[in-house]
């Protein structure tokens, strides 16, 4: 067993079990605190699969820029306790639950049983060589630069319309 | 790359199934959005997958854009709950239904 398949198992496993309690635990704040941990881990996918710009994007824009903002939030505002999960609502979340896990099934049953996969052969040099930022800045300034500057807008608008929204009165 | 994609693809669509079930089931606003970011990783995670697998950085670059749009998505939906908490005092949407016809 080599090391890329240790480190797949640990952080897939990470992973999946943190986004499992965040969406269980009753204080909004330890649920923050295990998206961190989900969203740290899946910088460790993203390794894994040669993408290291995206990683480290991944760590800092999301498990930094925005959990902290969540987490400022929610102790800004301090909203009270939910219950266990399954202590409210038991009969409509196990529904929910059942639905849910239902469809996951059946897209685990075609990822597995159709064999559009083949399609793709693995290649390390070139997965490589598709994740450097290097390659990332080139294509983003030159093939992508209209979607890079309509960002650039989106978090412009986004940034003032935050402002206007969490002022104290709509005059 | 001895790792089969199927098991990248299958672990997004866990994250992506319990995202779902976050925000059909959690009445707290703020976990509905973390939730929301959950999915949305989930996507990252499948796009960055192929991107990998096919040795094409498109999937890469999409999902840099899809980082920005979150993270004017969380600015935001963040400022639509503290001015929500403003006025009503609560952040649970059962309570906040003034659009509910």
């Amino acid at each position: 067993m080599n090391l890329e398949i240790v480190l797949f198992i640990v952080f897939a496993s990470i992973c999946a079990v943190s986004a499992v309690l965040m969406i269980t635990r009753p204080n909004p704040i330890i649920s923050a605190l295990f998206l961190v941990l989900n969203f740290g881990s899946l910088a460790g996918l993203y390794l894994t699969l040669n993408a290291q710009f995206i990683a480290v994007a991944q760590v800092i824009v999301y498990a930094g820029a925005i959990m902290v903002f969540f987490l400022f939030v929610i102790m800004l505002i301090n909203p009270e306790k939910e219950k266990r999960f399954f202590e409210e609502k038991t009969k409509l979340r196990i529904f929910i639950v059942t639905i849910v896990a239902l469809v996951l099934i059946q897209i685990v049953y075609v990822i597995f049983i159709s064999k559009h996969f083949n399609v793709v052969s693995p290649e390390v040099s070139r997965s490589v060589q598709a994740g450097t930022i290097e390659n990332i800045g080139r294509e983003m300034f030159t093939n992508y630069i209209l979607p890079f500057e309509a960002a650039g807008y989106l978090l412009l608008s986004a940034t003032i319309g935050a402002m206007v929204l969490a002022k104290k009165k709509f005059e | 790359m001895q790792i089969p994609i199927e098991y990248y693809l299958v672990l997004s669509a866990l994250m992506f199934s319990v995202g779902i079930v976050g925000v059909l089931t959690r009445r707290n606003a703020i976990i509905v959005f973390m939730c929301v970011e959950l999915m949305l990783n989930s996507a990252n995670l499948t796009l960055i997958t192929y991107s990998s697998y096919l040795g094409d950085v498109a999937g890469q670059l999409f999902v840099f854009f899809v980082m920005a749009v979150a993270a004017a998505e969380a600015a935001v939906g963040l400022a639509i709950i503290i001015a929500i908490f403003r006025n009503k005092l609560t952040v649970n949407i059962d309570e906040i239904n003034i659009l509910k016809w």
